[in-house]
This record gives C-alpha cells, sequence and structure tokens, in this order.
C-alpha cells in the first residue's frame, strides 16, 4: 500500500498476502471503523490526577465489533475476551513463538553446576561439568548478542587457569613433590619474608594442584557464563518485586550502559585515524576519553526523557496508613534481620538470633509486597514457572546435591591425590551425577531462531 | 487537542525567548506538519506537547498548553503518558528492553494495563506495523527503518490520542521513509490519531498534511495554515514547491501528481528550450563511460588488474568483505577518478558506510584491493593517509574533540602539518559567522557538519568522502553545503557522498553508484539511472518526464 493512495485505507491482501490479520479493517468489523469516535462522547472523563486508571483510549478507538476493542473495565471483566481476542484464539498466528524458560529456572540450574563445582578438584568431573554445560548453551542459546558472552566468559576462565599455574611456578607450592620438571633460579629473599620463595624448583605435583585448583575456578566462572548466554539478566529482571521493579530498571540501565561507552570508545578511536593520528596506544584512549562521556551523558539524558514520557514512575495514590505501615514492616523487618544476624554469629544468641531472623526477613518481604502498591505496574507475559522450570533447576539441584554427597562419602575419588602423582580416575556414580545436568538439552523446547 | 496558548519558552541561561507567541490548535484526527529552518525550536514545540517542556529540560514555559484537556503545568510527562506518545530523532535512545515484543509492551506495563488486554494490543501493534516476523528479535539487530516502526510501535500500543514524532523519516532510506509514512497515514485515517509531526525533508511528508505550522525564524511567532498557503510564503520548501513558484503555478502543487497536472505548458516551454536533453548527461565535469554491473564471471576474476591510471584517484578491484558472520560486500569493483562527484545510494544497510570506511582504511578488506592514491588504505599510517583521502563520518561530532573551534583548527593544522591558520581559513569561508571561541557541541547541525569538512579540507585530500551529510540539515543548510561541494569538485577533488537524499544526490553527482546488499547493482551517470528507478527519482524528474530534468536549478537555466 502507498501512502497517499485515496481508495480504501487498508488493504490487506496488498500487505500481507492471504492473510486477514485482525489489524485491518476488512471484513465485519468495518462498522467499528464507521462510528470511530461515537463512544467518545459517553466516555467517563479523565481523572484530574492523571492517575492510570481512568478510562483508557481504548474507549475512542472502539465501537460494537470494532477491531480497537470496547472499552477496558469491560475488557479487564471479560479476561480479553471481545471478538477480536476470540479471532485470534481460533485462529493461531503462525509466529506466534512460544515463550522461553523462566530465566530464573537457567540461573538456578547453572549456579548449582557451580555449586557442584566446587566440591571436587577431580579434573575428569570438571571436565564433565564443562562439558555438559556447554553442550546445554550450544543447543539452547539465542542469537541473542548478549548470548555471546558465553565466549568471553570461557576466555576468562581460561585466563584464571594460566595465571593459577603459572603463580604456583613462580612462587613456589607447599605440594611437596619428587617429580621435578624445571628448576627456576631462586631470588634469595631477606629473613623477614620467610615462608615466600621466588623461583626454585619446580615440581610436576605442584604444578599439577595448582591445574586442579584453577580448573575448579574456572568451572565455577563458565557456569555464569552459560547462565548469561541462556538468560540474560534483564529477564530476570521481570520477575522482580513491583516495589523493586524501578530500581532494578536503574540498574539494567546502568548495565548496559558499558557495552554502549565501549562501542563509542572503537568508534572514537577508529574516528582519530580520520584525523591523521593514531588510532592505538594509550593516549589515543584518553584523548576520546572525554568525548565518550559527553556522548554517553547525552544518551543517558535522551532515554530518561523518553522513559518519563512512556510513564516511567508513575505512582499510584495509597492511602497513608497503609503507606505508613510499609515503612514500619520494612524498617522492622531489616531490624531484625541484623538483630537476627548478630545473635547467630554470637555465642549467647543462639536461642533467639534463628527466630528474630526469620521474623525480620517475613517483615522485610510482607513490606516489599506493600510497598508493591504504590507502583502500577504490571507484568506483560511474565515467564511462567512451568514443569520445564521445575525439571531444569531439579537437574540442577541434584547435580550439586549428589556431588556433596559423593564429596562426604567418599572425598578421594573427588580430590584426587597428587602425592604420589596418579592418574585421576573417573569415579562413576559422581560422574552419572553429573550427566544429569544435561537433561535440559533434552527436555526443554529450543528458541527459535 | 492539542492547545497551545500564547506559548514562550526561554531557557536557563538563553539571551532570549527560543519561541514565543505560539498560539494555535490541533483538532482530532490531523496531521499537522511543523516546519522551519534548523535552530528554530521545532524540538521545543514538540517538546511542550509532551511535558518534557520544561519539566524535564528545565527553563520557563509562558502561556499554557492543554493536550487533551490536561495542563501540562499540573501534569508530568508521566501523567501525559496515556494521552500523547513521543518518538524523538534517535530511536535508539527511547528503548528501554532489549527485545521487539518487550519494547512494545512497556508502555503498557508503566500505565498498568492488565495483561490480557496488553497481549492483544501487542499483537494488534506487530501486524499493524508489519513487524510480526520480528517480534522476538534482539533490538541491537533491528535496520533502521525497523527500529523507527518499533519506537512507533512501543508508544502506539497505549493508544495515545495524539502521537509527536520529530524527524522521523530523516535517518531513513527512501523505501522505508515511505514505510513510516504509510504507517502514519493509516493511523490518522483508520483510528483517529492527532499526530504532530517535524520533518525537514518536506518533499516526504508534505503531501501527508491536513494543516501546517511554520516557524520562519527564531523567535518568530509561527504561521498556521493549509500546506498550500504556508508552502506560499515558507523559507523551507522542497522542490516540487521551487519548480510551482519558478513555473507560477497556483494554487500551488504539493503533490507530483498535482505538479504533473500543470506541468503540460511547462513541458512544452523546455522541449523547445536549447539545453533541452534527451539523452542525460552530466552537469558538468569528465564523464566517466556507462558501466554497469557485469555479472561475476571466473574470467573476470582472474583479469590482472590494470597498470595504475593517474586519472584514478582511487580503485577498487574484487572488494569483499566480511563483518561477523554477514557479508557486507561483495565482490566490488569501483573507480573514482578526479573532479567526479558520486553518489553512493541505497538503502540502510546496504553496505555504503562500509564502503566508505574501507576506502578511509578503517576496515581491512576480506579479499581483493583498495588502492588510494597508490597507497594501501589499512595499511598506511593515518598521518599519510589523510592527504590523500578524507572521510566526514556520519556523525560529525566523532571527529570533534577540543572546547573551542580555535582549538579544533590548531590541532587539525598540527594534525596535517598544514601551516598554521590553514583549517581557520576554510572555517571562516564555510561559516563566516562562527566566532573562535564557540564550543564544537553548541554549534548546530549544518555547522557541525561544516566544522568537520574543514577539519578534514585541512590535509587537501584529493578524495572527499561524506556519509549522510545532510541529516538533519535544513534546506539553507543543505544549499550551502550543495555550493561548497560542488566548488570543491571545481577544483579537481574527487568527492563521494552515501546519501539517502535524492534531490542531494541529483543537485550534485554526476555518477550514481547502487548498492543492494552488498553489491553494486547499478552504476553510471546520475540522470541515467535515477530516471528509471521510483524511488531514487528527484521530483523533478519525476514532474517533467519523460523530459530528463534533475533539479529545479537546471529547469531555471533552461527557461533563460
Amino acid at each position: 500500500m502507498r501512502p497517499g493512495d485515496p481508495g480504501p485505507s487498508c488493504d490487506c491482501d496488498a500487505m500481507r498476502p492471504g492473510e486477514q490479520g485482525p489489524s485491518c479493517d476488512c471484513g465485519p468489523a468495518v462498522a467499528g471503523r464507521a462510528v470511530p469516535r461515537a463512544p467518545r462522547e459517553s466516555r467517563s472523563p479523565h481523572d484530574e490526577n492523571g492517575t492510570v486508571h481512568s478510562c483508557g483510549q481504548s474507549c475512542r478507538w472502539g465501537g460494537t465489533g470494532g477491531r480497537w476493542g470496547s472499552p477496558r473495565a469491560s475488557e479487564v471483566e471479560r479476561g480479553g475476551g471481545t471478538p477480536l481476542a476470540r479471532v485470534s484464539e481460533n485462529r493461531p498466528r503462525p509466529a506466534a513463538a512460544p515463550r522461553t524458560l523462566h530465566p530464573g529456572a537457567w540461573w538456578l540450574w547453572a549456579i548449582s553446576l557451580g555449586v557442584a563445582a566446587t566440591r571436587t578438584t577431580n579434573p575428569l568431573l570438571l571436565a564433565l561439568l564443562l562439558a555438559a554445560s556447554g553442550y546445554v548453551v550450544a543447543t539452547h542459546r539465542s542469537s541473542a548478542p548478549w548470548a555471546r558472552s558465553y565466549t568471553a566468559f570461557v576466555r576468562l576462565a581460561l585466563a584464571v587457569v594460566l595465571i593459577r599455574v603459572l603463580f604456583a611456578v613462580a612462587l613456589g607450592s607447599p605440594i611437596p613433590g619428587t617429580h621435578t620438571l624445571l628448576t627456576l633460579p631462586e631470588v634469595p629473599l631477606p629473613h623477614w619474608a620467610q615462608g615466600i620463595r621466588l623461583g626454585g624448583r619446580v615440581t610436576a605435583e605442584a604444578v599439577l594442584f595448582a591445574a586442579y585448583d584453577g580448573l575448579k575456578l574456572a568451572t565455577l566462572l563458565v557456569c555464569v557464563g552459560a547462565a548469561n548466554a541462556l538468560a540474560s539478566p534483564s529477564r530476570l529482571l521481570k520477575s522482580l518485586p513491583g516495589a523493586l521493579y524501578e530500581t532494578g530498571v536503574a540498574v539494567v540501565v546502568a548495565l548496559t550502559f558499558a557495552p554502549h561507552l565501549i562501542a563509542d570508545v572503537r568508534r572514537l578511536r577508529a574516528a582519530r585515524r580520520l584525523r591523521g593520528r593514531p588510532d592505538r596506544g594509550l593516549r589515543g584512549l584518553l584523548q576520546v576519553g572525554l568525548p565518550v562521556l559527553e556522548g554517553a551523558l547525552e544518551r543517558s539524558v535522551a532515554l530518561a526523557a523518553a522513559m518519563e514520557a512512556r510513564g516511567y514512575g508513575r505512582t499510584a495514590e495509597v492511602p497513608a496508613p497503609v503507606r505508613r505501615t510499609t515503612t514500619a514492616l520494612t524498617l522492622g523487618g531489616l531490624l531484625g534481620v541484623c538483630a537476627g544476624t548478630y545473635g547467630l554469629l554470637t555465642a549467647e544468641g543462639g536461642t533467639y538470633g534463628l527466630p528474630v531472623l526469620l521474623a525480620g526477613v517475613l517483615a522485610a518481604l510482607a513490606g516489599l509486597r506493600l510497598g508493591g502498591r504504590r507502583s502500577p505496574r504490571t507484568r506483560y507475559r511474565p515467564d511462567p514457572w512451568g514443569a520445564h522450570a521445575w525439571l531444569v533447576t531439579g537437574s540442577g539441584a541434584a547435580v550439586a546435591a549428589l556431588l556433596t554427597l559423593a564429596s562426604v562419602r567418599d572425598p578421594e575419588a573427588l580430590h584426587p591425590g597428587v602425592v604420589p602423582l596418579v592418574a585421576p580416575a573417573l569415579p562413576l556414580w559422581p560422574a552419572v551425577a553429573v550427566l544429569l545436568a544435561l537433561l535440559p538439552a533434552f527436555v526443554v523446547p529450543r528458541e527459535p531462531s | 487537542m492539542i492547545r497551545f496558548e500564547d506559548v514562550s519558552v526561554t531557557y536557563e541561561g538563553a539571551a532570549g525567548p527560543t519561541v514565543t507567541g505560539v498560539d494555535f490548535e490541533v483538532p482530532e484526527g490531523e496531521l499537522v506538519l511543523l516546519a522551519g529552518p534548523s535552530g528554530v525550536g521545532k524540538s521545543t514545540v514538540l517538546g511542550a506537547v509532551s511535558g518534557l517542556v520544561p519539566h524535564f529540560t528545565g527553563g520557563t514555559l509562558r502561556g499554557r498548553v492543554t493536550v487533551a484537556g490536561r495542563d501540562t503545568r499540573t501534569h508530568q510527562p508521566r501523567e501525559l503518558a496515556d494521552v500523547v506518545g513521543t518518538v524523538g530523532q534517535d530511536p535508539l535512545a527511547h528503548f528501554v528492553t532489549d527485545t521487539v515484543e518487550d519494547e512494545l509492551a512497556y508502555g503498557m506495563e508503566s500505565l498498568g494495563l492488565a495483561p490480557a488486554v496488553m497481549r492483544r494490543r501487542v499483537e494488534e501493534t506487530l501486524d499493524l506495523l508489519g513487524l510480526a516476523a520480528l517480534r522476538g528479535r534482539p533490538i541491537a539487530t533491528l535496520s533502521g527503518g525497523q527500529r523507527q516502526r518499533v519506537a512507533i510501535g512501543s508508544v502506539l500500543t497505549p493508544h495515545p490520542q495524539v502521537l509527536v514524532l520529530d524527524e522521523p523519516t530523516s535517518a531513513l532510506d527512501p523505501a522505508a521513509a515511505e514505510e513510516v509514512l504509510a504507517v502514519l497515514q493509516r493511523l490518522v485515517h483508520d483510528l483517529g490519531t492527532t499526530i504532530l509531526m517535524a520533518e525537514h525533508r518536506l518533499e516526504r511528508v508534505i503531501q501527508y498534511a491536513d494543516r501546517m505550522v511554520l516557524l520562519p525564524s527564531p523567535g518568530a511567532t509561527p504561521l498556521t495554515g493549509t500546506p498550500s498557503e504556508i508552502m506560499a510564503v515558507s523559507p523551507v520548501y522542497p522542490p516540487v514547491i521551487a519548480l510551482g513558484r519558478l513555473a507560477d503555478w497556483t494554487p500551488l502543487p504539493l503533490t507530483i501528481r498535482d505538479a504533473r497536472r500543470q506541468a503540460a505548458p511547462l513541458r512544452a516551454r523546455l522541449a523547445d528550450s536549447p539545453s533541452r536533453r534527451d539523452s542525460p548527461t552530466p552537469a558538468s565535469g569528465p564523464i566517466p563511460a556507462p558501466q554497469q554491473h557485469r555479472f561475476r564471471s571466473r574470467f573476470r576474476r582472474t583479469t590482472p588488474t590494470p597498470a595504475p591510471d593517474h586519472q584514478h584517484l582511487a580503485r577498487i578491484h574484487a572488494l569483499s568483505l566480511r563483518r561477523d558472520t554477514t557479508q557486507a560486500l561483495r565482490h566490488i569493483d569501483l573507480t573514482i577518478s578526479k573532479g567526479e562527484t558520486i553518489a553512493l545510494m541505497g538503502r540502510n544497510g546496504a553496505g555504503k558506510s562500509t564502503l566508505l570506511n574501507t576506502l578511509v582504511g578503517l576496515l581491512a578488506p576480506t579479499t581483493g584491493t583498495v588502492t588510494v592514491g597508490g597507497l594501501t588504505p589499512h595499511r598506511t599510517p593515518p598521518p599519510t593517509l589523510i592527504r590523500q583521502v578524507g572521510l566526514v563520518p556520519q556523525d560529525p561530532r566523532d571527529l570533534l574533540y577540543a572546547d573551542t573551534v580555535a582549538a579544533e583548527c590548531a590541532a587539525a593544522d598540527k594534525d596535517a602539518g598544514a601551516t598554521e591558520g590553514t583549517c581557520r581559513a576554510l572555517v571562516s569561508e564555510l561559516l563566516p559567522d562562527i566566532t573562535d571561541d564557540t564550543h564544537p557541541r553548541d554549534l548546530s547541525e549544518g555547522q557541525r557538519l561544516a566544522l568537520a569538512l574543514a577539519v578534514v579540507l585541512t590535509a587537501r585530500p584529493p578524495l572527499l568522502l561524506l556519509d549522510e551529510p545532510t541529516r538533519g540539515l535544513d534546506y539553507a543548510a543543505k544549499a550551502r553545503l550543495v555550493s561548497v561541494l560542488r566548488s570543491l569538485a571545481a577544483e579537481g577533488h574527487a568527492i563521494v557522498l552515501a546519501t539517502h537524499d535524492v534531490e542531494l544526490a541529483a543537485e550534485l553527482a554526476h555518477r550514481v553508484v547502487l548498492l543492494a546488499e552488498g553489491e553494486v547493482i547499478a552504476d553510471g551517470p546520475m540522470a541515467e539511472i535515477v530516471v528509471s528507478s521510483p524511488s531514487f527519482a528527484p521530483q523533478v524528474t519525476k514532474i517533467l518526464a519523460p523530459q530528463h530534468w534533475l533539479t529545479v536549478s537546471e529547469v531555471r537555466e533552461a527557461l533563460r
């Protein structure tokens, strides 16, 4: 359809051949267009306070059988059962993507794997954990830019292992070893630095021990990376309680600030070439600093203006008693948490510590829930916590629990000794337990690319 | 629906009011176009509708602005969010979430709509704007036109009665702009939405406007009227109006169609004109042989590069470039000769900027060769390269680091090894009334572009590249740019412009290169290529077809 066509203003066939979507006024709904503004006259006047629950603009686009629906109040009552909604129910749209798994499930799964990784230094088990989480990431990560962070985490993990081994080589290690790999020249240190060694004998045992230890940390990091790749932190935000939502948005906006800043620095450093200056080196970085910060500030102000204009920070009127109760509950709850923690940590507070802590937590949660009333926000398609989410979380938790159990029952198998030097063996039951982490790869439906 | 009552706005620290005596009313269901040269306060007027001026920007607003009966003095922007939807100049600055679907829902979530209602409206809006296939896409991966549509969609879902748009089509290629305008047209006609829109590219939007508000100069009282009334007196006007004024057509035509109905006598006069062009020729300068892009063949690939020819400033041979996983450029062959002006056109994301960046060595070719003045750009040290080729990037601010014009010029002289004062002389030539201590960020878009151009020209590069130079420029600034670039071309500079602005290309270019999906799909004289293309033909060509005229100035010359 070309703009300015004087003919029928909506030409469904020209827009999308073969599909008559509900957005087009084709067919029976033309009546809705013919009297588009009729219901406006009867519309209830806007609340002068500008509160949200004045009659929505849907009124004006309403009309009998109109595409743009009837007034909101009735929509809410009928659960969206307007003629339009029924149309879409009868004819499922092909483009409708299944919503993805609850992001919290992925994070719990990944954190559980991380916990499992801290229970063992067996390189075979750790490698199995890495492979399992890597496989799930490979099958289930989306094509979104934030999913690429996995590679960054893998690189970081490699660096951790390397640094750990280098430290063991350079600074020596308390592991008594007999297999000398090489001998570095030892730097004599004054007597007050006793216990620190620079250089000297490097034994295979010490290197191996450091590598096992580094691998444990690396696995933990890769697990966090997997969580990032499978569910972006900003999706987690949707599950935050209403009272914390606005703070959460601010945090997420601040988080996305960093990638933008890096992109700006890159662009401006490249632009230095156009001025005939070298685009590498520290000076280049420093010179673009101010323009980058200026640009970032301008962008933040523009975003803040856009958010404000889109209703960010609207508050609903809350009766004064509710407000006071909220404050009392939140403050009291936090005090309770402090007192309870103190009680738990001191020797004589053992009796009152736990109950006070629990009461504090409960009061703070109630305060948060009540505080949510001030925010009129609703959630669009909140991620449901369904069977899949339980399965994913369960598989992670099972791995963590079984490895913890194994580390108690059979510590030798999970912490292979380096003195004497032996090849680590793969303990059967813990290995099978680790394989449980693969469950999400098979049960969770894949995101359409 | 929107009512301005004797409004004036004074920003803090400003010498005088930015706008005064703004007094007009926008009735429900109308599309009103706000026009005027840059810097007259169009954005201020738009901001006053959503309440961002003065609640967010600061400053003092006198008078009264009411939107749907709500006074912006007593209502914060967030309390107007359910009646006014605002889309700013840069859609990227507008997005709060990561994906298309969440972005469409964000505004409704803030307003607290019921989940079932939100779900339905998101589906409706996806269909209305043709975004259904993009619903799950991360916003960062969308093209310019798609982003603009998502930005419009994201403010449509709360069903605002008023839409406020600041230059919705400036950054878009002609096809994407039509896409966005079709949507706006539909909102006005089918849904009775009231739209207030500012746009520099009047040729794209004027035929959709019911009424116009003209801000003739800074601080002047705005005029309101029908588009043809306003166009008769406006200092800014599209080529169709210019032609109408030249030929004394009454009433002034606003659309190609109206103009064609009145154009028969003019066509007859032009047919007898001595400079009439049956076979199109470029305005001046050397004429490269029309060269249609030939089909890639194995034979072609093995052809050895011909010996360097001194007429050619730059030569691109079999250039391909991959970025991440996308093939940005495919097998491009191009030569650029002295004194030639080339317009590089194609839709957003076709590879125009990538091609320019390879010419200045910001990107290294994956395969193929690029030589500029006998050098390989990405292996040449920057100080040597800037004497051969200069690029003014899409955002000229990227080139400017210093905090005064004088410091910027001194740095440019030093970078280029030019004698002191070279850059300042160029700046004075391009911008006569700029003082030394002005901060580059305080300049208008056009002034900033001129400063960046002066900085680049300090090194006297024979090849000058400009990426999207007319974004945000009004007609006067564009005309100045055209005269500057023409004189540079006359001095023997070769100029390559990547642009969506067909009117600018028609004014300047001898040759046009069309890119699509990283391939050259057409390469030849401007007149020959654009005449046959419905989206790339300038207005004058469309009005005077089948004769081949490109610009109003050509017609004016011929009528003398």
